[in-house]
């Protein structure tokens, strides 16, 4: 039996048609760019399917991580927990159905940063 | 380091051609992209490498005069005729084929006993292995045995990747050198299986560096594999590695070998592609030079990119074997004080090819000789293939695809290797093989819609203008037969390809769906093999199609990337 | 039958770092099969690492998560030789949880 005491799922989150909805149902507020945010991702996915992409941070007292695909049909991805004590750097694999903007939100002291790259997803044809 | 050098004048003799003034007290060979090429060749360079946005007008993207004008090559000289398409045909009866590896052999063993012992390198950037009929059969052993007597200390790769891991582990066990590789990577699921890696801590699949001693000095020689195998080509050839550019890890790696090392000088040897490079140098400081590959761009003098941490040289190195690139470094503790760089065309008629070499290639050409040395066609006219979106020998593929396989539609990939033909020269499965041999040559025939063709041609097209080199990929543009469209670089994805037509004028149409050919696709097929395709098209001596390639280019109007020869 | 939980926790003295494997289909419930019809949604939505007692990570995830998630994390503390609890719950009610030894 799932026997952890994890809050409840956010439901209205994970229906959001655009990054800034998900976010508000989320976090309750809108994200500020932000340059401590360090977003890991391939400029060109090697398979739109699997994307790794992770991410660190130097703010200080994080509390949650999220990961957006800004074109995907459900914009937010996986948001998790980190507890006192816990690292604020994530990596997991996202799909991704087409060229995208990815953006990871960064909960911290309260407030909610974020950073985005472009991601392309690519048919591929080579060359040299 | 800063820039001190200028191109050599070539003088038609053997005897002074490749005397280079003594300079500094380090030297480095670099040769890139010979793509198996054994014997000397022709190669046409392009007559179109349109570069867009900021890389309009700046190197790798000039032709022709623009080209001999930026880097004072005298027009009609024997440099002309290595460097640009300008009268390709005229200079080849001059100054003949370029390249070959008993040649090569000569001209890198009088490079480097002048300068000594214990004071030269020499390095390959890859696509060694691919490129010729012999090393697709050999998956690329023989050009193992090439590399080891030619002296090469260290390479990367990029076709070498399409043999798949046994065959490269395989040919690696064989080759004498080290195979460098920063940014190759174990997938999730290998690193959970406990896969081979070079370091399973990080996971990197290959030595990333090495430190060698030249003349006493510490030079460390990282290696970049091409970013993208696993898109470029089928993913089934690495299910287990991931790739990609990572510059970050490569900052990690170069401020380890300064700061711990204490090396002298660092080198990136790189398959990135000439764009990448110069983005990556912008961005990664403490690399003194890079020594690229993969765009085929042969530049003959470095460019020089400024970064947070001082400047960083940027060459590229052409591809065939048509050139040999030579370094000479002035170094001094911890730092490279100054810097000469040739890139030498490799005039096969001036240098005498070395006999062990020469005996090593015929042995191993001995076994196929006879079977692909017959006489199938003569080309009916110049058949190259560089250049960003046509070449005659691709509309010759795209006609064997289109006629053998009943096809209304044929796609061609945008490779950049592949030698040149001179009209009326006899074509031999040898010379189709040099176009096409791959590990993947199926042919397929597909019902596509209009939309789904405009898609691939916007997505390919993606790939070769993306105004951020990083999201470039380094081909040219896939190639099309019975159709014609107009192509507007400068635009976003999505916006590039207009004006669609089939031959004989019908728009196509994005609903309706075609018959397509095609051959190199990333996912599994089962038809004939591309070569047999097109020798049979040869032998069946059907009149050559001499239609005009249907490119119609927008918004490049003085861009120094296009001659007006096409 | 076999947990679909693979883990790794590995711990410096100071930091403790975990990777996980879960086999999983997570199904988006955007993809149709071969016959053209969608494949409902089925993924994992609730995961949780807990470590003497505590939770020291969890996820909620959406169909937006790659077939067969990865993920990774670390942690101040974790002894080697003590055990992390890994859970799952997905949409459909399905879970799983296993056990693994810090190294
Ligand atoms: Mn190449
Ligand atoms: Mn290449």
């Amino acid at each position: 039996a799932f026997a952890a005491a994890n809050d409840k799922y956010p439901e209205e989150a994970f229906k959001a048609k655009s990054e800034a909805d998900a976010i508000k149902a989320l976090y309750g507020k809108t994200a500020e760019a932000s340059d401590k945010v360090k977003l890991d991702a391939p400029e060109i996915a090697e398979n739109g399917a699997v994307v790794p992409v992770s991410v660190t941070t130097t703010l200080p007292d994080v509390t949650s991580i999220s990961f957006l695909v800004s074109e995907n049909p459900v914009v937010l991805v996986a948001s998790y927990k980190i507890p006192a004590g816990t690292m604020p750097s994530v990596a997991n694999r996202i799909k991704m159905a087409k060229t995208s903007n990815v953006i990871v939100v960064v909960e911290a002291g309260g407030k909610v940063y974020s950073t985005t790259k472009e991601v392309k997803v690519t048919v591929g044809g080579c060359g040299g | 380091a800063t820039l001190a050098g200028s191109l050599p004048r070539l003088a038609r003799s053997a005897d002074s051609a490749y005397d280079l003034d003594r300079f500094g007290n380090a030297r480095i060979l670099h040769m890139t992209d010979t793509h198996a090429q054994l014997k000397p060749v022709y190669f046409r360079e392009p007559s179109v490498n349109i570069g867009i946005g900021s890389m309009q007008g700046n190197p790798p993207h000039l032709v022709g005069k623009a080209f001999l004008d930026r880097f004072g090559i005298r027009p009609d000289s024997a440099d002309a005729y290595a460097f640009t398409s300008i009268e390709f045909e005229k200079g080849a009866g001059r100054f003949g084929k370029l390249g070959g590896f008993a040649h090569l052999k000569t001209l890198i063993d009088r490079l480097r006993s002048d300068v000594g012992a214990g004071r030269s390198l020499l390095l390959d950037g890859g696509d060694l292995w691919q490129g010729t009929g012999l090393a697709n059969a050999m998956q690329g052993a023989d050009m193992v045995d090439a590399a080891n007597l030619l002296g090469i200390e260290a390479m990367t790769g990029h076709w070498e990747f399409t043999y798949g891991e046994q065959v490269l582990r395989d040919n690696l066990e064989r080759f004498k050198g080290e195979f460098l590789a920063q940014n190759v990577f174990l997938t999730e699921e290998a690193a959970f299986n406990d896969a081979k890696a070079f370091d399973p801590a990080s996971g990197r699949v290959f030595k990333p560096s090495v430190i060698k001693d030249i003349g006493g000095h510490r030079v460390a020689v990282i290696g970049q594999a091409f970013p993208y195998v696993p898109i470029a080509h089928p993913k089934r050839f690495t299910p287990d590695w991931k790739f990609g550019i990572r510059d970050e890890e490569l900052q990690k790696l170069v401020d380890g070998h300064r700061n711990n090392d204490k090396v002298d000088a660092v080198i990136l040897l790189s398959h990135n592609g000439m764009d990448v490079d110069l983005k990556l140098a912008s961005r990664v400081t403490g690399i003194d030079v890079i020594l690229g590959g993969h765009t085929h761009d042969a530049v003959p003098q470095p460019i020089t990119v400024a970064n947070a941490g001082g400047v960083t040289l940027v060459t590229n190195a052409g591809s065939n074997g048509k050139y040999l690139a030579v370094l000479d470094l002035d170094i001094a503790k911890g730092k490279v004080a100054n810097v000469r760089y040739r890139l030498l065309p490799v005039f096969s008629e001036l240098l005498k090819p070395d006999l062990a070499m020469q005996a090593l290639i015929e042995k191993a050409r001995e076994p196929h000789a006879a079977a692909w040395g017959d006489k199938i066609a003569a080309a009916d006219r110049l058949l190259y293939r560089r250049g960003n979106f046509s070449g005659t020998m691709d509309q010759l593929i795209c006609d064997a695809l289109r006629g053998e396989l009943h096809a209304e539609i044929a796609l061609s990939p945008g490779f950049r290797w592949g030698t040149t033909a001179l009209a009326g020269q006899p074509l031999t499965m040898e010379d189709v093989l040099a176009q096409t041999a791959i590990t993947y040559p199926e042919t397929y025939v597909a019902t596509m819609t209009g939309a789904q063709i405009k898609d691939v041609l916007e997505d390919v097209c993606d790939n070769l203008f993306n105004p951020d080199p990083y999201y470039q990929q380094g081909g040219d543009m896939v190639r099309v037969g019975g159709l014609s469209y107009a192509c507007t670089p400068s635009e976003t994805v999505g916006k590039r390809i207009s004006e669609l037509k089939l031959n004989g004028g019908r728009t196509l149409e994005a609903g309706k769906s075609y018959k397509v050919a095609g051959w190199a696709s990333v996912n599994e097929q089962k038809g004939t093999p591309v070569w047999d395709v097109v020798a049979s098209h040869l032998r069946s001596g059907k009149p050559p199609n001499r239609d005009a390639p249907g490119v119609t280019l927008k918004g490049v109007d003085g861009n120094p990337g296009i001659t007006a020869q096409q | 039958m076999p947990s679909t939980i693979r883990v790794r926790a590995t711990s410096n003295g100071d930091i403790t770092e975990v990777q996980a494997l879960i086999q999983h289909p997570m199904d988006s419930g955007f993809v149709k099969d071969a016959k053209g019809e969608i494949i409902s949604p089925h993924f994992i939505q609730q995961l949780t690492f807990e470590y003497d007692g505590k939770n020291v990570f969890a996820a909620n995830w959406g169909g937006g998560v790659s077939k067969d998630p990865y993920v990774k994390f670390a942690f101040k503390g974790g002894k080697k030789g003590d055990d992390l609890k890994i859970s799952w719950i997905d949409n459909k009610g399905a879970t799983d949880t296993t056990t693994a030894k810090i190294q």
